[in-house]
């Protein structure tokens, strides 16, 4: 390994101007004649709108242009789409129901926008759409997933009659069902997997504005995945021609999958820009995050899991409702579906499988891919499962666990997935021993001397990473392929600029992907720079999610590279006079095999944009190359966390108060970062577990709309982690990389329940488990003296 | 925020006569209230009446038996000031609970008592000592100033300049946090000076702070958390929400009340 | 419209300001000095700590006209934009202690005031405890603890040096 190379912790290139105060967010941006917009939102669940007078506003000072939904709907512009069709278990397609940027007509949920006010300062704008008149006509609302497809439930779109956009399935039910027949223990659990607000620290932005020269649209915008959002808006929606619209995803202050889909806002202020030719910008207000961003998971889940006389998992049977809130985000129908039931099989060998999973619509903020998307929802399914099972077979988890790991690779699952590498043993032997597994009995002696509870619950998680190979994943209904471009471009004097599809808020990617240039072409670091997040430099790309920049983004730039020193040994034979098969390029130098000629990387950089010395019929001028690259599968990042709580019976408070994670991401190409990958994902899982609440009250108004009732991990809340690796390459990319990014808020929330629950003695407690929910199992299991 | 005219009196006379002038105006003292609530739109006063500029409402004082504290003092000054330490360590301690340091560093003691806030720590702290109010017009003591959720005996042009503390023998704080706002979601105050006992409770109740006369029987009889083993309070008039129901609340004002003792008595 | 002078980053600034801006909206929307940032709306994630006379405080939640006369230090201020980094700056650098950025300034602003406060040898539970008010939704904050914990010890050499010049 080389100081810079893969596997070096290179400290961050990016770091510098996020720690001097300038780095580059959407909302740093100001552009010369800008008006600030302000939404006016639906304060109810679900309400008619019946008539919106703009008169007493329109006057006001500053106000620049008042518009509704009725006249944004006269542009005749598309709807916003989820681009991944779901088939119900009949055949018939998901019903997607109409999305319009600006409500006209009916609002669904609290925070669907009804209207907009423009002015030159957002405080004239705010002022003026107090005086806009919206006379609503209040409809009842539904909140609860289990209650939306009930007969009388409220419907919300025509299209969806009870409200149901799929009933879909995966898996044989028949054979599921005789595994159960002949099971000799059967563990049945139903869970609610709750429901959470992304709150990346940046609020969502966007800033657009119109060139009436060139007829085109730029919008700069708190993005995942600017190339995409270019598509959408430009195809679905109709704003401008691609070639007439440049999304520009600056400095992005986090996304966890928030900032991957296509808002109405960032179209709004497309529309209004070019409709007032002026420059017209938006930032949300955290209370209007919380209403308005894609929320997270929302499952209510029925599930058992049958084991045969020696312990053996026979089969697992899954019912789950999924809520997709009001509308149908992007990306919302993979979620609970190709990102969920394919990943039930865990860790094990489980020979059937069955899962049936019901989406519907609620008056609620839409739902859609969180920091996991699925896989974390899959994975408090099957471990908790196996943790309960444990408990009731009387067997020791760690034990339960090794029994029924998958031992042999590659392994076709059930659910469709194929395992290609791991050694999930590994990785549960070497947590148990950091962990300390063997100490846990003594430790929680020593809590119950102090009147304390102790616990201890495991994760086995795996998770499919790597999105995606595009066949696949259009045979499954995706609207797009999801490889990812690169460009290698060298300059003259040998530096090199990196394009890439991916986009990075807060993953490093100006320092790993500069690593691995670097360390391939033999050059400093800081002679690479990492270009990404705008559609002027960057052709296509479809951005950062689902841990698939490593595995996917990554091995585009090897392919770039692998093109980019193929040409350059060409170039080189012709500097050095020598024959093309005996160049040898290693550490910065093209060499003539069994001679002391070579040529430096600089030289053989300049060498090609001078053209002087090789036949430019043959060979062209220059040094840049790009490629496509497309995965041949998805990847498998699997490990084990340990998590022990001690609780303390008489508030209920469950303190975390040891963290061991054991990840197996395959290549790891810089440690530094991949840990704090595991560190922030443990926290929001964490968070799930016991702080997160997303509370909705009957009439759809979020109870938990800011960070007064939300509760965010704090520092306090969490604990030191103990983080370490096991590595089993990745067969189906270059480097072999398997990715790190959602690991940790996928396995922490089973780890962490199951340690809750080991403490408390009952299963019967959902997330997130707080100090008054926990104090309310307790009483119910009077198992316990009640505190005294 | 809605627009208002924004005024630096100098003096309290000063103050006094623009609240007096302008009968929707609010007094503007840590802010750390006000301005959220403002910026929100949940509240639009057209004037604003900034106090940090007025002489004598800062500073903190030991007056034979009392410790007096100035109403524009700031909770990170009571938290860190050697002379509360000696006199009531449980002040300073709660006032480091307040918040987090920076807002520590802007909130008053004034703002918080004037404001009344049910979650709000001070409150305890001054029903819990038996404190005084004292006002440009008058003394008023604890028990009467507190008149319910977000509400107080001040009069309309009425400022607090100062808050006296009687030096009690010992005394405790004793706070759980809401895990969201990180406000109380219980807290209790108890304290002992002589033969008198008291015991207050914020964040649980539906309307306030409060006394809980049973406990301070109980603790009349012995000064220890054994005292109070097995007793609680009925669950009628506690809050009830999505962050505790009115029985965890009131379990939590005994599990509390027990750990305030304790630690008054120094175990 | 009334004008506001105060200290800048060591600079004099009088401005013309609405009663109703905000010390963090002065710094970011007149003065340029983005690094600021806003992170919520209920004052507790942070993102806009700077110093006012050399004390932490939240700018989202102070008046622009509450600051005639004062001494404002921003992210910007911190260290000289062509000199080296500040030693808490470098730790964070070094321990990792940001992802995306963007709570980043106020962690550090919060941590130089932790350390004026608490001083050099800052235990993690001390550092968590003072972190209450400063959200970060990347880094678990286990880097930012050992971030602030470096940096507080470097600051200690750093006044030494500065001490012995």
């Amino acid at each position: 390994m080389s100081a810079i190379g893969i596997g070096a912790a290179v400290r961050r290139k990016e770091d510098q101007r996020f720690i001097t105060g300038r780095g580059h967010y959407t909302d740093d941006i100001n552009r010369p004649g800008q008006a600030a917009i302000y939404f006016i939102r639906s304060p109810h669940a679900h309400a008619r709108i019946k008539t919106i007078n703009k008169s007493a506003a329109a006057g006001m000072p500053g106000v620049a242009g008042i518009f509704t939904g009725t006249e944004f709907a006269q542009d005749k512009l598309g709807n916003l789409i989820c681009g991944w069709t779901v088939l119900s278990k009949d055949g018939s397609p998901m019903k997607m129901a109409p999305h319009a940027a600006l409500a006209a007509g009916k609002a669904n949920h609290v925070g669907d926008a009804v209207a907009v006010v423009i002015a030159d300062t957002l405080a004239q704008a705010k002022d003026a759409a107090e005086k806009v008149k919206v006379e609503y006509e209040v409809l009842a609302a539904v909140v609860d997933p289990a209650k939306a497809a009930a007969n009388g439930a409220p419907l919300i779109h025509e299209v969806a009659p009870n409200n149901t956009i799929y009933n879909w399935h995966l898996g044989d039910p028949a054979a599921t069902d005789a595994a159960f027949r002949n099971a000799s223990h059967v563990t049945a659990l139903e869970f609610v997997n709750n429901r959470l607000v992304p709150n990346a620290m940046e609020p969502r932005a966007a800033l657009a504005e119109y060139d009436a020269a060139s007829g085109s649209l730029t919008l700069w915008n708190a993005s995942q995945n600017p190339h995409v959002a270019r598509l959408v808006i430009s195809a679905f929606v109709g704003m401008a021609p691609e070639n007439k619209l440049r999304v520009v995803a600056p400095d992005v202050g986090g996304g966890f999958g928030s900032k991957i889909f296509i808002y109405p806002e960032e179209v709004v202020c497309l529309w209004a820009a070019r409709k007032l030719n002026r420059p017209v910008k938006w930032t949300a207000e955290r209370s209007e995050s919380f209403i308005t961003d894609a929320h997270g998971r929302d499952h209510v889940t029925k599930a058992q899991m049958a084991f045969d006389g020696e312990g053996k998992i026979v089969g697992l049977k899954v019912h789950t409702i999924a809520n997709l809130g009001a509308y149908m985000s992007t990306f919302s129908s993979a979620v609970p579906t190709f990102l969920y039931a394919t990943l039930l099989s865990g860790q094990y060998e489980i020979p059937h499988i069955y899962c049936e999973v019901d989406a519907v619509y609620t008056n609620t903020v839409p739902v859609d891919a969180y920091r996991g998307a699925g896989r974390p929802e899959a994975a408090y399914v099957v471990e908790r499962l196996v943790e309960v099972s444990a408990r009731e077979l009387g067997i020791d988890p760690a034990v339960l666990r090794e029994k029924n790991f998958v031992k042999k690779f590659p392994y076709q699952t059930s659910v469709a997935s194929l395992y290609d590498a791991g050694d999930f043993n590994a990785s549960l032997q070497k947590a148990l021993q950091i962990h300390d597994y063997k100490g846990f009995a003594k430790r929680r002696r020593e809590s119950e001397r102090n009147g304390k509870l102790r616990g201890i619950g495991f994760a086995s998680y795996i998770e499919a990473c790597g999105v995606a190979p595009s066949s696949l994943v259009g045979q499954l209904g995706a609207g797009v392929g999801l490889w990812e471009s690169a460009e290698v471009r060298v300059n003259p004097t040998g530096s090199v600029e990196v394009l890439t599809g991916c986009h990075a808020h807060g993953q490093g990617h100006e320092t790993t992907f500069a690593q691995l240039v670097a360390d391939r072409l033999g050059i400093a670091i800081d002679q690479v720079n990492v270009l990404h997040g705008d559609t002027d430099i960057v052709q296509f790309g479809m951005g950062t999610y689902g841990s698939r920049s490593g595995a996917v983004g990554m091995s585009a730039i090897v392919k770039a590279l692998d093109k980019v020193e193929a040409k350059a040994k060409k170039i080189a034979a012709h500097l050095l006079e020598a024959a093309e098969a005996d160049i040898v390029f290693k550490d910065g130098k093209f060499t003539v095999a069994g001679t002391d000629k070579s040529a430096a990387w600089g030289e053989v950089a300049l060498g090609a944009y001078v053209a002087h010395k090789f036949p430019t019929s043959e060979i062209e001028p220059g040094l840049k190359e790009s490629s496509f690259y497309d995965p041949t599968n998805f990847t498998f990042p699997a490990g084990c966390h340990i998590c022990e709580v001690e609780v303390d019976p008489d508030t209920g408070e469950a303190a975390v108060v040891g963290w061991t994670a054991v990840d197996d991401f395959g290549t790891v190409v810089n440690p530094m970062i991949v840990e704090g990958q595991v560190h922030g994902g443990v926290a929001q899982g964490v968070g799930q577990a016991l702080l997160e609440h997303t509370v909705y009250d009957d009439k759809g108004q979020l109870i938990t709309g800011s960070y007064m009732d939300y509760a965010m991990p704090r520092a306090d809340n969490l604990p030191d982690f103990k983080v370490d690796m096991t590595v089993t390459r990745c067969p189906s990319n270059p480097l072999g990389i398997k990715g790190c990014g959602e690991a940790g808020a996928i396995a922490a929330p089973a780890a962490v329940m199951n340690a809750v629950t080991d403490a408390l003695g009952t299963e019967a407690i959902d997330m997130p488990a707080t100090p008054a929910s926990v104090w309310a199992a307790l009483q119910r299991t009077n198992k316990l003296p009640r505190a005294a | 925020m809605y627009a208002f005219t924004f005024h630096r009196p100098q003096t309290l006379r000063q103050a006094v006569g623009l609240l007096a002038k302008n009968e929707e105006a609010k007094l503007l003292a840590g802010g750390h209230t006000l301005l959220p609530t403002m910026k929100l739109r949940l509240a639009g006063p057209p004037q604003l009446v900034d106090l940090s500029l007025v002489d004598g409402l800062s500073g903190i004082e030991l007056r034979g038996r009392s410790l007096s504290i100035g109403a524009m003092t700031r909770h990170n000054d009571v938290n860190t000031s050697p002379v509360v330490h000696e006199a009531i360590p449980a002040l300073a301690k709660l006032a480091g609970l307040i918040g987090d340091p920076a807002v520590r560093h802007m909130g008053t003691i004034g703002g918080s008592i004037a404001n009344n806030d049910p979650n709000a720590d001070y409150p305890a702290a001054c029903l819990g000592l038996g404190a005084t109010i004292i006002t440009n017009k008058r003394r008023i003591k604890a028990d009467d100033f507190f008149t319910g959720m977000f509400s107080t005996a001040l009069e309309p042009a009425e400022i607090i300049t100062k808050v006296s503390f009687p030096i009690p023998k010992k005394a405790a704080y004793q706070k759980f946090k809401n895990q969201a706002s990180r406000f109380a979601l219980v807290g209790v105050f108890v304290s002992k000076r002589g033969s008198d006992i008291r015991l207050a409770v914020t964040g649980a109740g539906a309307n306030g702070v409060f006394r809980v006369p049973s406990f301070e029987e109980a603790l009349k009889t012995r000064f220890s958390p054994k005292s109070l083993e097995g007793m609680s309070i009925p669950a009628d008039g506690m809050n009830s929400d999505i962050h505790g129901s009115a029985e965890y609340r009131a379990h939590l004002v005994g599990v509390l009340a027990r750990r305030a003792v304790a630690e008054a008595i120094g175990k | 419209m009334a004008a506001v002078s105060l200290t800048v980053n060591g600079k004099p600034v009088t401005a013309d300001v609405d009663s109703r801006t905000l010390l963090v909206q002065l710094l970011r929307e007149q003065l340029r000095l983005t690094g600021t940032h806003v992170g919520c709306d209920t004052s507790q994630c942070g993102a806009c700590v700077v110093h006012v006379n050399g004390r932490a405080v939240k700018s989202c939640t102070i008046l622009a006209l509450q600051l005639e006369g004062a001494n404002v230090l921003t992210i910007e201020g911190l260290a000289p934009a062509d000199g080296p980094l500040h030693p808490m700056q470098e730790a964070f650098r070094e321990n990792h202690g940001l992802q995306c950025g963007y709570c980043t300034p106020g962690m550090i602003m919060t941590a130089v005031d932790m350390v004026r406060r608490k001083g050099h040898d800052l235990d993690d539970h001390t550092i968590r405890e003072e972190l209450e008010g400063n959200i970060c939704r990347c880094t678990g904050y286990h880097n930012i603890v050992k971030a602030i914990a470096a940096g507080a010890r470097a600051m200690r050499h750093g006044a030494t040096a500065a001490a012995a010049e």
